[in-house]
């Protein structure tokens, strides 16, 4: 009997083995480039491959893996308009894409992940809106960026952290500066800020860049922040780029910026080293001779998910690998110092988020304190009983 | 009166001489290595050692230290004795952790940057070969019979078995996240891997013949403390295959294993954020490198008890004790 087992036991070994030997992935990075402003800072130009150089580096990473393992990895970048997106996405359905990594809109991504059905996994590495993490989530679209909730949560933790509990809100008029506002006020009253004094930074339009445009912004902002009641720091919500660069120094009273300029929420930066990220940093700085952008981060981590589900399980199937991602077993190491993960409710990932003065890593969220009976990363963003998505139940 | 002294001051040198050895501490932010003495806990000396020393060990006859300058992209290899920088060895970029060849020749050391192990010949300080691995290579073991180099790589989560008489990896093992550290049983039937983002040691049994099977993994838990600060890192076996510990980082504790069971039996609580752990040549003591608090815990082994710290340089990362 002894023997027939361990007979039995190789069998299976080998069986495995073979299995684990012929897998060939396909992944698409899928990136609907949207008419834009120049940005108010030079820096902020997006490079032709924003996003594709980090899914091309998490490519090598997955196949140097999947050369011990028997894998081969092929990826598809695609950008396209808006207005060529449903076209675009069609056909790829129609030559079999069955993981998709999308860095486009809300509005956009809802419709593709509807397009997709459920033979099609989804990865988010771009869209922040809340509400797709939460009314809006669909089960075929798991989200790697983090939530807008989740970048307001680990601003406001600091802030209360450092005890500055009275908030200062400048907030854009676009309506994605008015949802990023509410996303403060949101987490002012979960972490037991007051917002003191709230004010809109109107856009008016016009050309971001003058040759000379510093000496009237320098007396601008002075006026538009006087007479503010006590404040301990100035929350900026400025999703359009309009003003928030400017905020830092031009205040009527002199308070610490945070949000959308100075002190920063952010999931990844060039400069950032903790965790053995300065590797992550030189291989990725070789490979495509330029830095590294949060959206790259976020679409090298879209692609090591799969690479990770992919070792884990030694099959290609999308919903396999969707399963894999949102079980207990899936774990993910992603330079923040601890495993990255999945909330089951709405396929959120949850992550540590960095706190950036745009030259250090200044900090990381969740905060010293903040407990969560899960994981001390469900203080950040959209718990279980607050979402009201139910396509992943 | 003072001859009598003088005696005794010779006796006691004697005495302390058959005991003591030397502990050298890399300090990865200080840019030094501090010296202790095994007896009496005091700091020695402390001398600058490169940019980043992280990954530091000695050779089998006790005299020559050889260190990781991490950001100097080489190995710097010092005279045990004097300290003095004899010469360097061409590791590649950022080299963090190696291990030696029981015979001192040659030196094997993860080379993150590249997915290579390099294997540096200690006598002609030239490089025999390059071994490509998964991605970031960290972790260094070699079995004692000398046949298997074990390299853990970070990002591909594998435990690589390099055949070193023909530098072949001839077996892979897929362990929990970020692999940091392997360390062979002193009879060479085990591998003990730690996953620092994991959370785990892996338990893999080596045959005969070297095919490694992983059988189990060892999993931490303490009351009031967030599992995801229960990060093993630095992991050491005594002879007797009778314990086992492991550096739990951020958790400021060391883990102790029962060698047969193992059941984690009981944590040890040391400064912070501890990193790598060395035993003297008795195993009478184990020394834990606490990179947050810049000291050196003394664990009693037999009693499994810190005894004492001992302040060092700044930010102290890995541990080497002097041969008897």
């Amino acid at each position: 009997m002894r023997h027939f087992l361990s007979v039995l036991l190789v069998g299976i070994c080998a069986a495995f083995a073979t299995v684990a030997q012929a897998v060939e992935i396909r992944a698409t990075v899928f990136r609907i480039d949207y008419p834009q402003l120049a940005p108010i800072s030079r820096y902020d130009l997006n490079p032709d491959d924003l996003g594709f150089a980090g899914a091309l580096l998490a490519n090598e990473d997955n196949q140097t893996t999947g050369n011990f393992m028997g894998q081969t990895w092929t990826l598809d970048t695609v950008t396209t308009t808006p207005d060529e997106a449903d076209a675009v996405f069609d056909a790829l359905m129609s030559e079999g894409a069955g993981i998709i990594i999308t860095m486009a809109r809300a509005d956009d991504l809802l419709r593709l992940s509807d397009r997709a059905g459920d033979k099609v996994l989804l990865i988010n590495a771009l869209a922040r809106d809340t509400a797709l993490r939460d009314g809006e989530c669909r089960a075929n679209l798991l989200h790697v960026a983090p939530s807008d909730a989740m970048m307001a949560d680990a601003i406001a933790q600091f802030a209360m952290w450092k005890k500055w509990s009275d908030w200062f809100l400048i907030h854009g008029s676009n309506s994605a500066d008015t949802a990023l506002a509410e996303e403060y006020r949101r987490a002012a009253k979960k972490f037991g800020a007051k917002i003191v004094e709230q004010r809109e930074y109107e856009d008016t339009g016009g050309s971001r860049r003058t040759d000379t445009g510093h000496v009237l912004v320098q007396r601008q902002i002075p006026v538009f922040t006087q007479d503010a009641r006590d404040h301990d720091i100035v929350i900026a919500a400025d999703a359009s780029d309009v003003f928030a660069p400017y905020l830092p120094f031009n205040l009527w009273t002199p308070r610490p910026v945070m949000g959308s300029s100075g002190l920063r929420p952010v999931t990844f930066h060039a400069a950032h080293e903790a965790w053995g990220a300065t590797q992550f940093q030189r291989r990725f700085e070789e490979l495509t001779n330029r830095r590294v952008r949060e959206e790259d981060y976020q679409a090298w981590l879209a692609l090591r998910v799969i690479g990770e589900a992919v070792t884990r399980t030694g099959e290609a199937a999308p919903g396999v690998l969707r399963d894999y991602a949102l079980s207990d077993a899936f774990e993910l190491a992603a330079f923040k110092g601890q495993k990255v993960t999945f909330r089951q409710w709405n396929g959120q990932m949850r992550q540590p988020i960095l706190l950036y003065d745009d030259r250090i890593t200044m900090s990381v969220s969740p905060q010293e304190g903040y407990l969560h009976q899960r994981s001390p990363l469900d203080s950040l963003g959209l718990d279980m009983p607050e979402s009201a998505c139910t396509a992943f139940n | 009166m003072k001859r009598l002294i003088a005696t005794c001051l010779t006796f006691s040198c004697l005495a302390t001489g058959a005991f003591a050895n030397k502990v050298y501490v890399s300090n990865e932010k200080g840019n030094t290595v501090t010296v202790l003495d095994s007896d009496s806990w005091e700091v020695l000396t402390e001398f600058p050692a490169g940019n980043r020393p992280r990954g530091i060990t000695i050779s089998p006859d006790g005299k020559l230290l050889y260190v990781c300058a991490s950001d100097d992209d080489m190995v710097r290899v010092f005279d045990a004795e004097s300290y003095e920088e004899l010469y360097t060895l061409p590791s590649g970029p950022d080299p963090e952790l190696f291990v030696l060849h029981p015979s001192g020749n040659p030196l094997y050391v993860a080379n993150e940057d590249d997915n290579l192990v390099t294997v540096i010949d200690t006598e002609t300080h030239t490089v025999r070969a390059g071994i490509p691995v998964g991605v970031e290579p960290e972790g260094m073991a070699i079995s004692p019979d000398a046949k298997f180099v074990i390299n853990t790589s970070e990002t591909t989560n594998m435990a690589h078995f390099i055949d070193t008489s023909d530098y072949k990896i001839k077996h892979n093992i897929l362990v929990d996240q970020r692999p940091r550290y392997a360390q062979y049983s002193h009879d060479g039937k085990i591998l003990y891997v730690s996953a620092e983002i994991g959370g785990t040691v892996s338990i893999i049994d080596i045959a005969e013949d070297g095919t490694p099977t992983l059988s189990d993994k060892i999993s931490f838990e303490v009351p009031g403390v967030q599992p995801e600060w229960l990060q093993p890192v630095g992991v050491r076996t005594t002879s007797d295959g009778k314990w086992i510990f492991v550096a739990l980082g951020p958790s400021n504790r060391v883990a102790v294993i029962d060698g047969q069971s193992h059941e984690v039996v009981k944590y040890i609580m040391t400064g912070q954020r501890v990193w790598q752990l060395a035993f003297t040549p008795d195993e009478k003591f184990l020394i834990t490198t606490n990179g947050n608090s810049n000291d050196v815990t003394i664990i009693d082994v037999e009693a499994q008890k810190a005894i004492k710290s001992v302040q060092v340089g700044q930010q102290p990362w890995g541990v080497v004790v002097a041969p008897d």
